[in-house]
C-alpha cells in the first residue's frame, strides 16, 4: 500500500517552537523563560503556542531583568533543570554579560568539569530593517571568541528544529542565534527560502557539521544564517555566467567544521567568506586563518572577506544597505575571485 | 517565631567557628610562605589573591547551621567561611587553593572559585553574581516541588550592585525559596558603607521589594542563628524570600597584603575585644555547657583537622600543564 507523504512547510519560528515543545513533552526539566515569551509567544516567534500548551509555570515571562533571569537559568541548570532562556536581542548582552560569560560559560571549567550547565540561551540577531546600531548586530563572533559557549546559527527551518533539539539535550551552555530575517515573521521582509519541509517527528542535527548547500568547483563561499540565502541567490547568478560556486552553511561556529571548509578549498582553490558580523577580529578572520593553516598551498587567489566594515550598523536605509553584505556584493566578490 | 539554639547546637556552632578561625589564621601563614622579604603575588605556596574571613564566622555558621546538603549556597570572593560552614570537604578545598590536581576543580578555580556539587556550594569572584544564580536554584527547587532553599551570601558593598536589586525583585515576584544574607563588615575593600550606601541599613531595602528585611546588629552567632532560622523556615514553607543584614567584623585586610590605610590602626584591636568565638566560649562555660577543658579539646581537634587538610594539599600533585585544555565543555 502506498503511503501519501505530506510534507509540511514551516517557518523557522514555528520549527523552533515545535522543537522546544517536543522536548518539553519528553522532559519535564525543560522550561522556557524570558521577556515576552509567554502570551506574546516571543517577540521573534520562537515560543509561539508554548504558553497555551504548557502554561505559565513552564513558559515564564520575566521582568526586564536580564542579569537576574539569565543568572537564574544557570542556577536552575546547576540543579538539574534544562532552561531555555531568551535574550531578546543579542545587542542587549551588555546588561547581563557577567552572567553569560563569567558564570554560564566558565563555571564548568572552573569546577574541573564537575558541573553541568545545560542552558540554551536563545537570542535574535541581524539587521537590514533599519533598527540601527543597538538592535541590528550579529555578534556571534564575539561569543564564539570566548571559550565555554557552543554557538549555533541556523539558516532555515529544518536546521533550526534539529539544532534546537541538540541544543536542549546538550549539557553545556549553548547560544542559539536566530536571524530575524529567517524567522518568517509577518512584519519582516519575506524570505520564503528560509521555510523548509520540517518533519513532525523529532530529529537532531549534530553540532560541528556544516551543510554544503550547493556543490561547485570554482569558488567556495563560506557563510551562515541569513547570508546562506544571499549566497545561494548569488550562486544562481554566477551559474548563469558559468561560475560554479560551492556554498557552505556552517550552522555552528563552536564547534566549527574546519574539515568541510578546508576540503572545499582544496577543491575550488578560492575562498570567499561572507559574514554579517563585523569584519575585524571575527568569524571571517578565523576561517581565513584556519584555511591558511591547513590549505595555504591550495589557494590560487587571496582569500576574500565580505563583512560589515567595522562601523556600527547605521539607521538610514542607503547607509545600512551599503554596509551589509547582499547577493549582488557576494556575486561580484565571487566573480572577481573566480577570474583571478 | 524565632528559636534559640539549644546546648548541643551551640557546641556545634562553636566548633564550626573555631574550625574556620583556625583555617583562616593558618592560611595567613601559608600565604606568606615564599612571599617575603619581597611580596610577589605570583610567588609562594598559594599564589594569587587571598581574601580571608577571620572575625566573620558568625554569619556563615549561624545561617548554614539551618541548611541541609540539598540546599544551595552561593558565596562571594571571600568564601572560605561559607564553604566550611556548608560542609565542603576541607581537604579538597585546601588542595584547590593550593592549585593541586586533587582540588575541588582540579586546580582550575582557586580560592575564589570553589565548587562542591555534593554540598551544593559555589562561589564567584564577581560582586553580586551569586544572587541571580541562587534565584535559579530556588526556582528549580520550586519547580521540582522540593522544600530546598537557596542562600546567597554577599557583602554590604554588593547592595549597590544591579544584580542585588534585580535578584530581590525576581525572588519576590516569583516568591522563591531564597534567603539573601548581606554580610556587613563595614568596608567594600577600602570604602566605608557610609560613603557608598544611601541607607544606613540595607535590610531597609527589602521594603522596596515587598519582602521582610531583618537586621542583626551584633556579630553574635546566636543572634544570627535565630534570625536566619526564621528566614530559612519561611522560605521552606513557600512564603518567599527574606533579606538579612548582619553586622560583622573583618579582622584582616580586604586581601593579604592590604596596607589598610583606610582604617585606624587600633580598630581591629577594639573589634577583637568582642570576638564572637570567645563570646560563645564564655557563654558555654558560664552556663556549664562545656568546661574550659572541653573548649581546649575542641580547639585542638579543629587544629588537627586543619593540619590534615593542609598536609593533604601540600602532598598532592600539581595538575599536568596540558590539563589546562580539558573541561571547557563536559
Amino acid at each position: 500500500m502506498s503511503q501519501v507523504m505530506t510534507e509540511r512547510l514551516l517557518t523557522t519560528s514555528k520549527a523552533i517552537s515545535e522543537a522546544i515543545a517536543q522536548e518539553m513533552e519528553l522532559d519535564p526539566s525543560v522550561f522556557v523563560m524570558g521577556e515576552d515569551v509567554g502570551v506574546y509567544g516571543g517577540i521573534f516567534g520562537s515560543t509561539t503556542g508554548l504558553f497555551e500548551r504548557f502554561g505559565g509555570e513552564r513558559v515564564m515571562d520575566t521582568p526586564i531583568s536580564e542579569t537576574a533571569f539569565i543568572g537564574a537559568a544557570t542556577g536552575a541548570a546547576l540543579e538539574g533543570m534544562r532552561p531555555i532562556v531568551e535574550l531578546m536581542f543579542v545587542d542587549f548582552f551588555g546588561v547581563c554579560m557577567d552572567q553569560i560569560y563569567n558564570h554560564m560559560a566558565k563555571n564548568i571549567y572552573m569546577s574541573g568539569g564537575n558541573l553541568k550547565i545545560p542552558v540554551v540561551l536563545t537570542t535574535a540577531m541581524g539587521g537590514g530593517y533599519s533598527d540601527a546600531a543597538q538592535h541590528s548586530q550579529c555578534l556571534y563572533g564575539l561569543f564564539a571568541h570566548l571559550p565555554g559557549i557552543k554557538i549555533v546559527v541556523p539558516s532555515n527551518a529544518y536546521d533550526a528544529k534539529g539544532l534546537m533539539i541538540s541544543a536542549i539535550r546538550d549539557d553545556n551552555p549553548v547560544m542559539y542565534f536566530m536571524h530575524k530575517g529567517i524567522m518568517g515573521l509577518g512584519w519582516m521582509t519575506p524570505l520564503p527560502e528560509a521555510m523548509s519541509h520540517v518533519p513532525e517527528e523529532s530529529y537532531s542535527i549534530p553540532f560541528g557539521q556544516a551543510a554544503i548547500k550547493q556543490i561547485g568547483n570554482h569558488v567556495t563561499i563560506v557563510t551562515l544564517g541569513i547570508m546562506v540565502h544571499r549566497a545561494m541567490a548569488a550562486a544562481a547568478e554566477l551559474a548563469k555566467e558559468g561560475i560554479q560556486a560551492e556554498v557552505i552553511d556552517l550552522r555552528t561556529l563552536v564547534p566549527l567544521d574546519t574539515d568541510t571548509i578546508v576540503n572545499s578549498v582544496k577543491k575550488t582553490h578560492r575562498l570567499l567568506i561572507v559574514d554579517e558580523d563585523y569584519l575585524s577580529f571575527g568569524m571571517s578572520g578565523e576561517i581565513c586563518a584556519r584555511v591558511v593553516e591547513n590549505a595555504l598551498d591550495y589557494l590560487d587567489a587571496p582569500v576574500k572577506r565580505l563583512a560589515v566594515p567595522d562601523v556600527p550598523i547605521p539607521y538610514s536605509r542607503p547607509m545600512e544597505q551599503f554596509v551589509l553584505p547582499n547577493a549582488d556584493k557576494i556575486a561580484q566578490a565571487a566573480r572577481d575571485l573566480a577570474r583571478m | 517565631m524565632t528559636k534559640a539554639a539549644d546546648s548541643q547546637t551551640l557546641v556545634s556552632l562553636y566548633r564550626k567557628m573555631a574550625l574556620i578561625r583556625n583555617y583562616e589564621e593558618t592560611m595567613v601563614n601559608i600565604y606568606w610562605e615564599g612571599k617575603t622579604p619581597v611580596f610577589d603575588i605570583a610567588a609562594g605556596t598559594v599564589p594569587g589573591e587571598m581574601h580571608l574571613a577571620a572575625g566573620q564566622e558568625p554569619v556563615a555558621v549561624g545561617v548554614c547551621a539551618h541548611l541541609r546538603d540539598e540546599d544551595t549556597v552561593t558565596a562571594p570572593h571571600r568564601a572560605h567561611h561559607f564553604a566550611i560552614a556548608k560542609g565542603v570537604d576541607l581537604k579538597k578545598m585546601s588542595a584547590e587553593i593550593f592549585g593541586k590536581e586533587t582540588g575541588l576543580g582540579h586546580g582550575k578555580g582557586g580560592h575564589m572559585h570553589l565548587f562542591d556539587t555534593a554540598k551544593k556550594f559555589g562561589c564567584s569572584g564577581i560582586i553580586g553574581a551569586g544572587m541571580p544564580i541562587a534565584c535559579g536554584a530556588a526556582l528549580a527547587a520550586k519547580k521540582m516541588g522540593k522544600d530546598w532553599v537557596a542562600v546567597s551570601f554577599f557583602g554590604e558593598g554588593t547592595a549597590n550592585q544591579g544584580s542585588f536589586h534585580e535578584s530581590l525583585n525576581l525572588a519576590a515576584v516569583w516568591k522563591l525559596p531564597a534567603v539573601f544574607v548581606c554580610e556587613d563588615n563595614s568596608y567594600a575593600i577600602s570604602v566605608p558603607k557610609s560613603k557608598s550606601t544611601s541607607v544606613a541599613n540595607n535590610a531597609d531595602r527589602a521594603a522596596s521589594y515587598g519582602i521582610p528585611g531583618i537586621e542583626v546588629q551584633q556579630n553574635d552567632v546566636m543572634a544570627v542563628y535565630e534570625a536566619a532560622g526564621e528566614a530559612i523556615a519561611r522560605a521552606r514553607r513557600g512564603e518567599g524570600p527574606t533579606l538579612l543584614e548582619i553586622k560583622t567584623d573583618r579582622y584582616l585586610g580586604h586581601f593579604q597584603g592590604d596596607p589598610e590605610l583606610y582604617r585606624d590602626k587600633n580598630e581591629v584591636g577594639h573589634l577583637r575585644e568582642h570576638d564572637p568565638i570567645q563570646l560563645l566560649g564564655k557563654h558555654l562555660t558560664d552556663n556549664a555547657i562545656l568546661s574550659a577543658g572541653d573548649l581546649a579539646q575542641i580547639n585542638q581537634e579543629v587544629a588537627n583537622e586543619v593540619s590534615e587538610a593542609i598536609e593533604f594539599a601540600r602532598q598532592s600533585p600539581y595538575p599536568k600543564p596540558e590539563d589546562a585544555l580539558k573541561h571547557v565543555f563536559v
